[in-house]
Order: structure tokens, then sequence, then C-alpha cells
């Protein structure tokens, strides 16, 4: 069962907004020696006091049926669905980018921003900031290219998608 | 009302009767009121870890669920061991601690620890109480998750301003809500029919039952006799399935895995059809996964869907109560009455029987020194008539008393199987005795697991509780030292018991009668006379150091590759695979 493909799952729980559901979704994981590439909350019902943890995993297809029922077994845990394996939309990240471009490469930045649709959001002299919504991999090479052009500092919200039904 | 007094009522309206624990700073609210009331009954351990077990001990052996209290930081930190235990052998607990104020949470405050923290992964559930009004709705819905389902420990971190605080809105008994969290199951006729089918094709069909077919209840465990019955197929237990189906039974081959019946484990690789009923396939049954029942087909009927496919994958997952899976496929059975002829299985019969042959739990018995299989054989003889309790200890002498006790009815064997915890044996008898206080129970302990828990012997003097100490003293710790033999080329490194107390002037300090065996022929004597005394006796049964438990599937092994005695092994027992693993 070991020798199977890892592939990569991105998984949506749906927990009770309550002191340790975070820490319990997050101990099954560590316990068991499971890797978290991504993670993201944030309460999606107030009124019903609802919040969705989306993470991203990677395992064969058994670990990954593990997790879903491990974290299913979970008191706190409404509902868990494997967004990889199910009918959602393409996976969003929101990156904000700050940068200080080298005094030659502005122009550069100017044009690699307007490629990217990215939106300026602030701007102090030598400094700028950039916020960006797309793909993890189009936001990836955003900040590959930025790279070049001057010194930057990031802040990623990990990705999110949702079911399409 | 403070919410000490609400802890208290809400323990009353859930039917507790009894509470295991210790006080401390930040409990002092609930043993005020304990005082002050007479419903509850608290039993006064000597350590919490002994709480736990001893709780453990008596939800095993009554089917309730077992109550803890102990205190805050070096009270809750004590109770982990416990916990965990409780944890991988599904036992139904409450734990009771407490916590220092809300305010104070945090500040590193005198005999403060993160309690929800510590015991999040060994819990099925936790909680840390804020408010008092939210106090009794907690106590409700813990106990309904302790019990629901795959049962578990459940903790509720209590701080002492929440405990003292004044609430006036105490609902009581009339509101509580049956909940039942998690309610899973996939039965369906479909599905039943299946299995029907593939009961009714099998040639070498296999009972695999564990631990859940207790959990289950008492009714689970006849029903599923019936069903054997019925099947007349072969039926292996598991450590903690040990009395779900009756030992005495001639479709009993005894216990499977690592030191299990030869006949069982063999008929498990043989097998084609494995019905696995509340068992998860543990590594301690199905030794090298990758040999492990190679023709089978595998039906898994389990509570928990996070038991399904994690270490074997199945052909066929039941997913529910064991006992409502099982009536269903006996009722579907006993429908298909013309084609139930099992002419199918009479080869299989005679197969198993040859390998019965073996005698694979054979000894050579002398006077001197006592065989330690002789002296549980010996208290199974002279007990089997008494409807006796057994609790144990882990290593050598739980895996013997395991395999020459023999179990009929579930709810009396109490052994640690999951987190196998040494010292546990005296407390959960002590929890059993309490559970049923006319019985016999015996604790068939190790005297090095014994050493782990015995301040619990002034426990058992203070309630004055006729529990029997039934030490199997053979100066080792016995399963190291089989390892060690095995493994390590005999380098017996720090496994012997040095200095070992004279266990009956031990207790005989506790007021607690001390027997001693050291010869076969004083075996029966001691035992009748350990029986026929109604109080607690510790019975100090000398034995062989160098015997060594068989039949043993080496680790990384297949079933088919069982040592039988000291004769099958070989310098190449045991691989390089095999010793990484535990």
């Amino acid at each position: 069962m070991s020798n199977q493909k890892k592939e990569k799952h991105t998984i949506s729980v749906l927990v009770n907004d309550e002191p340790g559901a975070l820490a319990r979704v997050i101990g099954l994981f560590s316990g068991r020696g499971y890797n978290i590439d991504s993670l993201t909350v944030a309460p999606v019902n107030l009124s019903k006091k609802h919040s969705r943890i989306i993470i991203v995993t990677s395992g064969t297809k058994i670990i990954i049926e593990q997790i879903i029922h491990s974290l299913e077994r979970l008191i706190q845990v409404k509902k868990v669905i494997d967004l990889t394996s199910s009918n959602s939309t393409n996976e969003r990240e929101l990156a904000l980018v700050k940068i200080i471009p080298k005094t030659n490469k502005v122009n550069l930045l100017k044009k690699t921003v307007k490629k990217y649709k990215a939106k300026l959001i602030f701007n102090n002299s030598r400094k700028y900031a950039f916020e960006i919504t797309n793909s993890p991999s189009i936001i990836n090479s955003f900040i590959i290219e930025l790279n070049k052009i001057g010194t930057i500092d990031v802040s990623r919200t990990g990705l999110i998608a949702i079911l399409k039904e | 009302m403070n919410g000490a007094k609400i802890v208290l009522k809400t323990l009353v309206d859930q039917g507790v009767d009894i509470i295991f624990g210790y006080p401390g700073g930040a409990t002092l609210p609930i043993y005020d009121e304990l005082f002050k009331q007479n419903k509850l009954k608290h039993i006064l351990v000597r350590h919490e870890q002994g709480a736990v077990h001893a709780a453990e001990g008596y939800a095993r052996s009554s089917g309730k669920v077992g109550v803890v209290c102990v205190t805050s930081g070096p009270g809750a930190t004590n109770c982990v061991t416990g916990l965990a235990d409780a944890y991988m052998d599904s036992i139904p607990i409450i734990c009771l601690t407490g916590q220092v104020p809300t305010k104070l949470i945090g500040n590193d405050a005198f005999q403060e620890a993160d309690t929800t923290g510590i015991t999040r992964p060994v819990t099925k559930h936790n909680y840390l109480v804020k408010n008092v009004k939210d106090l009794e709705k907690i106590i409700h819905e813990a106990f309904a998750v302790a019990k629901s389902g795959r049962p578990g420990p459940v903790l509720i971190d209590l701080p002492k301003d929440v405990l003292n605080e004044e609430y006036n809105k105490y609902k009581g008994k009339s509101k509580i809500k049956e909940i039942n969290f998690k309610p899973t199951t996939n039965l369906d006729a479909g599905l039943t029919k299946k299995v029907i089918q593939l009961i009714l094709k099998a040639k070498k069909p296999i009972f695999y039952c564990g631990g859940g077919v207790i959990n289950s209840g008492v009714e689970a465990s006849k029903i599923l006799t019936k069903l054997i019955n019925k099947t007349k197929f072969p039926c292996t237990n598991t450590l903690m399935g040990l009395g779900c189906f009756p030992a005495i039974d001639k479709q009993f081959i005894g216990m499977l895995g690592m030191h299990g019946t030869y006949e069982a484990n063999l008929a498990m690789h043989d097998s084609d059809l494995i019905i696995a009923v509340g068992a998860r396939f543990d590594d301690r049954v199905t030794g090298n996964l990758s040999k492990f029942s190679p023709y089978a087909k595998k039906i898994h009927i389990d509570i928990d869907p996070s038991s399904i496919n994690k270490n074997v994958k199945v052909d066929i997952a039941l997913i529910g109560d064991v006992k409502k899976i099982i009536n269903s496929i006996y009722i579907e059975l006993i429908k298909k009455k013309s084609l139930l002829k099992f002419n199918n299985i009479e080869k299989w019969w005679n197969q198993i029987n040859t390998w019965k042959k073996k005698n694979c739990l054979g000894y050579k018995k002398i006077n001197y020194p006592i065989k330690p299989q002789y002296a549980i054989q010996r208290l199974y003889e002279l007990t089997k008539d008494k409807d006796c309790f057994i609790t144990t200890g882990v290593g050598q002498h739980q895996m013997w008393a395991a395999q020459y006790y023999k179990f009929n009815k579930p709810n009396r064997w109490m052994t640690s199987g999951g987190l196998g915890t040494m010292g546990y044996g005296l407390p959960a008898a002590i929890g059993a005795q309490i559970a049923n206080p006319n019985k016999l129970v015996v604790d068939v302990d190790g005297e090095a697991s014994f050493l782990m828990t015995m301040q619990e012997l002034s426990t058992i003097c203070q309630y004055k509780l006729p529990v029997k100490i039934f030490i199997v003293n053979n100066r080792w710790m016995g399963m190291v030292r089989q390892w060690q033999e095995l493994i390590h080329g005999g380098r017996y490194s720090e496994s012997y018991t040095e200095s070992l107390p004279d266990f009956v002037k031990l207790a005989e300090s506790f007021g607690i009668i001390g027997l001693k065996a050291e010869r076969s022929t004083e075996v029966d004597k001691v035992i009748k006379e350990m029986i026929k005394i109604k109080k607690p006796v510790l019975l100090d049964m000398v034995v062989d150091q160098k015997e060594n438990c068989f039949p043993m599937i080496p680790s990384g092994a297949a079933h088919n590759e069982i040592l039988l005695g000291p004769e099958d092994q070989t310098d190449e027992t045991i691989n390089e695979e095999g010793m990484v693993l535990v």
C-alpha cells in the first residue's frame, strides 16, 4: 500500500468556531506526520459560528482517505470535503507583495504588474505594494519575476476553493 | 448553587454513583460539595494514574462510563497515561480536572498546566469551561461523546473560579437530550446480501472478533455467538475481544496474533474469508502486513470509519454498531436455511484440527520451579465456576493469562491492549471490584508491573476491597528479557527486577493477607486459600525465571512463520526488517 503514488489534495473542513477546533485539526496532521502545504481558516457563517479550514496536503490515496475519516471523527468537525476529488472551482489565492525596485527597473515593474493584473494598493516614494488574486502557480511566477526587479516582501493567504454545486 | 454543586448534580443526573479521584487546591470546591452530599461515592486513590485505570476497570466490567476527578497541574498530567490507555482501548471515561482561575490561565500560576493542550491527542474530545452557565450542557455533552460511536475518554477542565461562581439556572435531569454524536452507518440490504453470498461460498472462512463487540454491549456478544454457531465457522478473538465468544465453545480456536495459538494464526493465514467484527487489524494481530492473509476476501464490521482500510485493505466494509449489523446478517442468514449445508467447510475443520494437534500451548510441567502457565491454568480451573473478573499488567504474565484463562462472557477480562500500560492491573481490579462488589476479582500481575502502581494497595485496604493479587513472579521484566534473548544475543540490559520486596510482608504492612508458593504441589492449596478468604489477598507465585511466552510470531514475520517453542529459535529468527519494529 505504501508504494502508491502521492497526490496533492485540497481538503475543506467546516468546523464549529470553538477554542481548540483548529488545534485538533492541525494536531491530527502533526501527530501522524502528515504534511500541511497550505492552510487557511476564517469564519464563514457568523450566526451558526462555523469556520472553514482549507488544508492542502499530500499523500497516497489511502492516506488521504484516512485523513478524511479521521477529520470526520472529530467532534467539532461538521463536514469534510475533498475538493480535489469533487467538482470544485479552480484554486485561488491572494498575495500582497511589497517591492523596492532597482532604480533602472521601475518600468519593467509596471509592465510586469500589468501583465499579471496585479492591483497597486500602496505607493510611497520608492516602495510599492501590490495585491494579486490568482492560482498559486501564477502567483509563484509573479513573485519570481518581481524578485528579479527589486527587494520584495510577500504575504500570502494560502489557497482556497469551493464546490461548484 | 455554585459551579461545583452543578458538576455533582449533573453527574448524578447522568446516573453516576462512583467517582475515582484525588483532591487538590483547584478542585477544593468540588470536594467541599462532595462532603455535603451522599449520592456520589468518592474512591480516594493514591495516584491519579490509578484513578483513571480504576475508572477503566469500572467501565469495562460494568459497561458504564467511568468518572475521574483530579486537581490541576500534576493531578492532570498524572492522568495522561490513563487517558491514553483509555483512548487506545476505546473505553468511555469522563475526566474532570481542576484548573487555575481563568484570570491566571497562561500566567504560570501554581499547579498550572495546559491540560487541554497536553491531553488533546489522548482524548476523544476535551473542554475548557470558561463560563459557569455552560457547565451543565458541557458535562451532558461530554457523556454523550464518551459513550457514542467508538467510545473514548473525554476531559473537562474546570477553572476554580467557575467552580466557585454562583449560577441559579440549573436545568436538571428532565432537560437531558439523548445526543448521539456522529452516528455513521452504511448498513443496507445490498451490502448484507453481498456478505451472505461470501459466507455461503466460503470454503476456509474465519471470524476474527475484537473489543468492538464488547463495547457494543452484552447483547452483541449473544447475537455474535448465535451467528457463529449458525455458520459453524471457526472463531478467533483478539486480546481485547476475549470473552465476546465463549472460549469453551468448540468453534473457538484461541486468540490470534503475536502470542496467539498456532491454529488461529495458521487459519488466518490460509483462510479465504475473514469476517472482522469490531477489530482493527492491529500490528500485533496482522504480523507482517505484506504477508497477511494473502488469499482471503475480507469483510470488516466496525463503528469507526477511520479504522476501515487503515492497515489492511478490505473488500466489504460495514460501518455501524456491531450489534445491529451482526443481527441483520443473522436474520438474513437464517432465511437462507435451504442453502446452509456447510459441507463446504468440513475440509477446513479437518485442517484446523490437524493444526490443533500441535498442542501449541503445551508446556513441560515440573514441580520446581512452578511453570507460569501451570499457575494460570490452575487459577482458571479453580475459579471457572465463580464468574471471575480478571485484570492484568503488561508482559509475559498478561499473554499467559490471555492464553490459559478461558473467558466465556464479555466484560470479564480487563487488560491494557493498545497502549500496553504496565501497572494497569491493580487499579483496574479496584474499579472492577467496586462495580461488582460480590464477585471474585483477580489481578493477574507481573512483579514488575505490580511495582508500578502498588501504592493502590492502600486504596484496597481503605475500602476493604476483597481484590486478589496474583503475582506471577519471575523476577524479570519477562517480555523485555524474551526479546533481548531473541533479538539482542541474550544481553539482558536492565531487565532483571533487582531488589524486590518481600511481597508477603509488603501485603501484611497494608493489612492485606500475603501468601506464597514456590512448588507446583503448593499451587492448588494457595489458590484455594486465596479464594476462600473474603478479604484482599496477595499471592506471590514464584515461577520459573527462564520461561518464555510461546507461540510467538516474531516481529516482521507472517502468521505461518510462528515459533512454537524455544527449539524453533535460531539466530535468524528475526530479520533486519523485524528488528526495527516494536
